[in-house]
């Protein structure tokens, strides 16, 4: 039983990477009751409305058949580019290879006005490499850039025993602590999957909100704290429904599809279903959480269309760096092919954008 | 506190989606067309002509024949004669060969239908690119299987036609309501005269092209272009055998009338008032999809629409807050841009019709909301509405509005909901929306309407019979049970 609710963002703003503000726990006062325990939680998500698999799919794909072409299309291309976590997430990861893709990250087609992606993605134990890396090419994120100058480049680290997060709460929580003091501005962790498929959503919750209270430096700042919900298995609509508003009650800044590890990985049905989730927890408690989904998208032309199912399902206010992202790695590339071709009319080819 | 019907104003956003509009040029549309007869195009006996429009524009695409008595004369005796001689007597497989190559043909001019219909219809490119053309190829190929297997159809031993089909269809889906009709009369081994109508007959007479592209013997299929009083001539015609029609109640009442006391076998597919029901146990999000495609689809000129929501009570608030903040992303104009989700009226007439209606919707005391949305100046056009707070006695919760125009009314138990959707004297089709599987069951059992879709809406497929109880008509179109009206 926890008494303790969760900090709160402020309302409005994006995932707070800054001081904790506040800590009223409003949304989950009013949602679920003064005391968050087995029963009140059981009750508040079996009392969410279902989702009909048939239904979801095919409001899914309609978002595919919106034509997106000319001047919305260069808009999107660039905004898809500022959206991405570029991520290397192998056991053969290496300072050098880090190294490439903190460079690739900061100028990612340095032949034009590319604008930087959002933020690098690596295990905890490169984040300092990542950091210098970025930090050498004045690429490195600051709270205030100076005027005219860029935020610059985040570096969110994977934590929570990733990608199963099997392993006991005391090295879950200190693989984040590692990764927060080692410089993470972000942290992906993964709830335990095993804990909810069998039932234990208090455990979940609490696990949750140990790793948002594991994520505050010692000046009291907060690195925003990413909840990866491995849909692929959890597996049907229901359960990611209720997995989403699990992880936003106890305090995700973003929820997260999956590792990228587990098949299958983000697909759009999936990504709706916990977008309508942010949209009506945002509506229930004017909180604002954000979404990653990542896996899976290789192409520009997916990206657009996650782009346009953002908008027609949260609005506008969501295309934004700080409340999507896409987890991914060779989507940068495509992106990169797309922007070259609406610039000379032609199409590249992989030799014409760096490997990372 | 967040205004519950928006999020972000997708005015203000960024992300405009440009214009991405289908090319007009890919139509092939002719200056004017005659009529389809005997294998021919020729002009009306008596050169009468009528223009028609593009809804959304309202210029003139073309002039075609305004055929007379004379000329339905002639159509049917062309279909008696191609079924005496050719038709009647062809194997069936050889039969089935010729509907396989019009639905090849169909799939092959696919897109250039598309844009004719849109066109000629002001539904959006999306609808007529992704539903209507392909069910119209879907209808051929199923019944083109049918042609050689009617003996195991259930029909009968040996089924045969009736001969001469005088078929009427509306204006809201022409050429899929076309393949309707004349998909099963051709596998059936009958010949048919087919009046399109007054608004929208291009696509039939692109058709007539196709038949003529596939070899089709002259006379198998007439098309006969005009106006009210040339439907009441092929289907007053004493040598048609059989009369379908699909249309409004009060013309089918006129159609059965004048048939009564004849040989003539009859099918009607008329209006409809279709409740969708939605329990507070619905899952919700996509129960929203199924209210927006059940009366907004094609602009609301749909015999089948879902025009009369049934709420639960204790939900009301929460689907209406929900539908208007979704249709809040619902894209209204120019029919031929792939982003458009919403189209034109199709013409003067039926615009005037729904503006009267919804006026006395909101004498009568509902509550009107009109999506804030920029209507172009030319055409026909009008917001999609909501009327909440709808008693049963008035009248947009009785009449067909035929138009972009949603009553919502409300339930407390399912004894109720079924009461309030069976109290019309329509029964064309329904929905149900509830996550309970008995439920649905349940309901289903207890509606009086020939399709209940269960968690969706507007879902056609060939293969399922589609036809209504009371005043919503008689006989049934699709599957095997459609077969049976064109065999005796």
């Amino acid at each position: 039983m926890t008494d303790l609710a969760p900090p709160a963002a402020a309302p409005g703003a994006g995932p707070a990477a800054g001081p904790v503000t506040g800590s009223s726990g409003s949304a989950v006062d009013s949602l679920v009751g003064p005391r968050v325990d087995e029963t009140s939680l059981r009750r508040f998500l079996r009392g969410l409305p279902g989702v009909d698999e048939v239904g979801a799919n095919a409001r899914a794909a309609s978002f595919g058949t919106r034509s997106i072409k000319t001047a919305s299309k260069a808009w999107a291309l660039d905004t898809v580019v500022t959206m991405i976590d570029l991520t290397t997430l192998e056991g053969a990861d290496t300072p050098g290879k880090v190294r490439t893709l903190a460079a690739k990250a900061a100028h990612p087609d340095p032949a034009s006005d590319c604008p930087p992606v959002a933020a690098v993605c690596v295990y905890g134990d490169l984040v300092a490499d990542v950091a210098s890396a970025l930090d050498s090419v004045g690429a490195l994120w600051r709270a205030a850039p100076g005027p005219g100058e860029r935020p610059g480049v985040k570096i969110a680290a994977v934590a929570t025993a990733f990608p199963s997060g099997r392993a006991s709460s005391r090295v879950r929580l200190a693989d984040t602590v590692d990764a927060v003091a080692a410089g993470a501005h972000e942290i992906d962790m993964v709830i335990d999957r095993g804990a909810f498929l069998s039932g234990k959503w208090l455990q979940v919750f609490e696990d949750v909100l140990a790793v948002r209270a594991a994520c505050v430096r010692p000046d009291g700042t907060r690195a925003t704290l990413k909840v990866i919900l491995e849909t692929g298995e959890l597996v049907t609509y229901d359960n990611v429904r209720r997995a989403s508003w699990l992880a936003m009650l106890a305090g995700a800044d973003t929820i997260k599809t999956s590792t990228g590890k587990v098949s299958p990985a983000a697909t759009m049905p999936v990504t709706l279903v916990m977008l309508e989730a942010i949209r009506d927890f945002h509506l229930a408690s004017g909180q604002v959480v954000g979404m990653k989904p990542a896996g899976g998208i290789r192409t520009a032309k997916d990206a657009i269309r996650y782009l346009v199912m953002v908008q027609e399902t949260l609005g506008p206010d969501w295309l934004h760096p700080d409340r999507f992202r896409f987890g991914a790695s060779s989507l940068l590339n495509d992106v990169l092919m797309q922007r070259q071709k609406n610039v000379t009319g032609a199409y590249s080819g992989a030799d014409y954008v760096s490997v990372d | 506190m967040t205004d519950l019907t928006r999020l972000g104003d997708l005015a203000d956003s960024p992300f405009r989606y440009s214009p991405a509009p289908e090319s007009a040029s890919i139509a092939r549309i002719a200056d004017s067309y005659g009529l389809y007869v005997d294998g021919a195009f020729s002009a009306a006996a008596d050169g009468r002509t009528l223009d028609t429009l593009n809804p959304a524009t309202e210029e003139r695409l073309s002039t075609v024949a305004h055929g007379g008595q004379a000329d339905v004369d002639r159509a049917v005796a062309a279909a008696r004669r191609a079924h005496t001689k050719v038709w009647g007597p062809m194997a069936p497989a050889e039969r089935g060969k010729y509907l396989f190559r019009i639905a090849r043909l169909v799939a092959e001019r696919a897109r250039e239908l598309a844009v004719v219909e849109t066109l000629d219809n002001g539904k959006p490119i999306r609808e007529t690119r992704d539903v209507d053309i392909p069910l119209v190829a879907h209808h051929f190929f199923y019944h083109a299987g049918w042609a050689d297997k009617l003996r195991w159809a259930g029909l009968g031993a040996d089924p045969q036609p009736h001969g001469v089909v005088g078929q009427v269809v509306p204006w809201n889906f022409p050429l899929l309501m076309l393949a309707w009709k004349i998909a099963p009369a051709l596998a059936t081994g009958n010949t048919v005269v087919l009046k399109p109508a007054e608004t929208t007959p291009l696509s039939a007479l692109l058709f007539a092209e196709i038949c003529a592209d596939a070899d089709l013997p002259p006379g198998v299929v007439n098309i006969v272009t005009g106006a009210g009083d040339t439907g009441a001539a092929v289907v007053g015609h004493p040598d048609v055998d059989k009369v379908a029609f699909t249309g409004s109640t009060a013309v089918g009442r006129a159609i059965a009338r004048s048939i009564a006391g004849t040989r003539k076998k009859a099918t009607l597919e008329l209006g409809g008032k279709a409740a969708n029901i939605v329990y507070d146990d619905a899952p919700l999000d996509e129960t929203i999809e199924g209210i927006v495609s059940g009366i907004f689809f094609n602009q609301g000129h749909v015999c089948c629409a879902g025009s009369r929501l049934l709420v639960q009570e204790a939900v009301a608030e929460e689907v209406v807050d929900r539908l208007k903040r979704r249709l809040s992303s619902l894209r209204v104009g120019d029919p031929m841009d792939k982003n458009t989700d919403m189209g034109a009226i199709n013409s003067a007439a039926q615009l005037g019709r729904i503006t009267e209606l919804t006026q006395v919707g909101e004498d009568e005391g509902a509550e009107r909301w009109s999506l804030p949305c920029d209507l172009p100046e030319k055409g026909y056009w009008f917001a999609p509405t909501v009327f909440t707070g709808v008693q049963t006695s008035h009248r947009v919760a009785r009449e067909e509005i035929f138009g972009p125009v949603l009553s919502v009314l409300t339930f407390r138990t399912p004894e109720e909901a079924v009461a309030k959707a069976n109290n019309t004297p329509y029964g064309l089709s329904a929905g149900v929306w509830t996550d309970k599987g008995s439920k649905i069951l349940w309901t289903a059992d207890r509606l009086k309407a020939g399709v209940v879709w269960a968690n969706t809406f507007n879902k056609f497929d060939p293969t399922s019979p589609f036809g209504g109880f009371k005043e919503s008509g008689y006989g049934r179109e699709g599957g095997k049970h459609g077969l049976a009206a064109y065999v005796r």
